[in-house]
């Protein structure tokens, strides 16, 4: 148990996905204007997260690794230059899903993320995650602790800038600054802050 | 040239720039900007990528039905992005385990979606192609700008060349430790921004809110 908790604080803040990768930062920039929709994509990509990065990594090691199909009678078969592929079309379908989901039972949430629900498919934060997971060989459990570490992660840094930038539109930026500009600065701030949580040990 | 083919190479450069203006491809102009020579690499894939996939959805536009037109621009971009991660592995292997997994994010790169969608289904082959160049050109400029400040002032060095010798070695510089964590990307692209709209004006954005001016005598 230990080990997976120490996992989730190191997902969550130590790499954190949106400060210290950089992962999904158009979204990151695009919706983090007002809290309420940074809430409600926080929160869809945190269950996008739960879904694809135990199921990616499911694949890359029952189907994709090199003598993964062993299982099949194909022992010397290697398909790991399919994961790409693979994982973009496991991630679209999950984000498919999820809007039909979405849709059917939660409508008013479904209407207020608009675009930016199928817009998670190419969000490099929900990709990313899964080539971690992969890259690192984590097993099934520890999978999905990261899945879910990393995507509340990325929601927690999100709400936290959308709550910036909500009392931002109150001061005087310079010109050339405002809007992006700014926004960039004050994430390169909230991730110096992050980065105090650097080194860690639990 | 003609002016449509020139506007599509050039123009992304600066006045239409997809990372400066249009907040696009931000991840990895951010994550791999540390050196110099993997930036470079970035770029040249990058390149390669948009340029082809735009090329590739342009000559099916008109055969592709709209309803499945992202999952068929997603699959060509992933297989060329593939071609691309398996040839760096091949050549360049230390700099591909140093991008590690951000040459596969370029799959994910909202540039190369964002082309093929908005420009490459509207446009012929020959200047989709043209646009590819022109807006890997464009995130190139930003990237290098970027990767050469962090690294000459991160290092002292370029392409692991020593420009200004290092002070725990006699010289004089004392290199800026910060400009090589990650924060300070943010820093170098949010002072790009401010530049190049203090050039281009027309770039700057509407404030949404304004508190109105008030004179000293109203008040009183």
């Amino acid at each position: 148990m230990g080990s997976y908790a120490e996992l989730f604080i190191k997902a969550v803040f130590v790499e954190n996905l949106a400060l210290s990768f950089f992962l999904g930062m158009c979204t990151f920039l695009a919706v983090s204007k007002r809290i309420e929709t940074a809430l409600g994509l926080g929160a869809a990509v945190v269950g996008v997260q739960l879904i694809t990065v135990p199921a990616n990594t499911f694949l890359y090691n029952y189907v994709l690794k090199e003598g993964a199909l062993a299982w099949a009678g194909l022992p010397d078969i290697d398909l790991s230059f399919l994961g790409l592929v693979t994982y973009i079309g496991v991630i679209a379908a999950m984000v498919q899903i999820l809007e039909m989901l979405l849709d059917k039972y939660f409508p008013k949430l479904f209407h207020a993320l608009g675009i930016y629900l199928p817009l998670i498919t190419v969000n490099c934060a929900i990709l990313g995650g899964s080539l971690f997971s992969v890259s690192r060989d984590y097993t099934m459990g520890e999978s999905v602790v990261y899945g879910v570490g990393s995507g509340f992660g990325w929601a927690l840094a999100l709400v936290a800038l959308a709550g910036i930038r909500e009392k931002l539109k109150y001061s005087d930026v310079p010109a050339g600054l405002q809007g992006l500009g700014i926004t960039f600065i004050i994430v390169g701030l909230m991730s110096l802050g992050f980065m105090a949580f650097a080194g860690i040990q639990l | 040239m003609s002016t449509a083919t020139k506007r599509a190479l050039l123009k992304p450069i600066v006045d239409d720039n997809p990372v400066t203006l249009h907040v696009l491809g931000i991840c990895s102009a951010l994550a791999v900007t540390t050196s110099l020579l993997p930036s470079l690499y970035m770029c040249v894939a990058l390149t390669v990528v948009a340029a082809l996939s735009n090329a590739a959805v342009s000559a099916i536009r008109h055969v592709l039905p709209s309803s499945i037109r992202i999952i068929v621009q997603m699959t060509i971009i992933a297989s060329l992005v593939i071609v691309v991660d398996e040839s760096l592995k091949a050549f360049a292997f230390e700099t591909s385990r140093e991008l590690s997994v951000f040459v596969g994010l370029i799959i994910t790169n909202c540039i190369v979606l964002g082309r093929t969608e908005s420009f490459a289904s509207k446009n012929p082959v020959g200047l989709s192609f043209l646009d590819g160049i022109g807006n890997g050109l464009g995130y190139s400029t930003i990237l290098i700008l970027v990767a050469t400040s962090r690294e000459l002032l991160g290092a002292g060095t370029l392409l692991g060349y020593t420009i200004f010798p290092n002070a725990a070695d006699g010289g004089w510089y004392k290199p800026n430790g910060m400009m090589l964590l990650p924060p300070s990307a943010f820093f170098v692209i949010g002072l790009i921004i401010w530049a190049v709209r203090t050039w281009k004006a027309e770039q700057v954005e509407k404030p949404e809110f304004r508190i109105h001016e008030v004179h000293r005598t109203e008040a009183l």
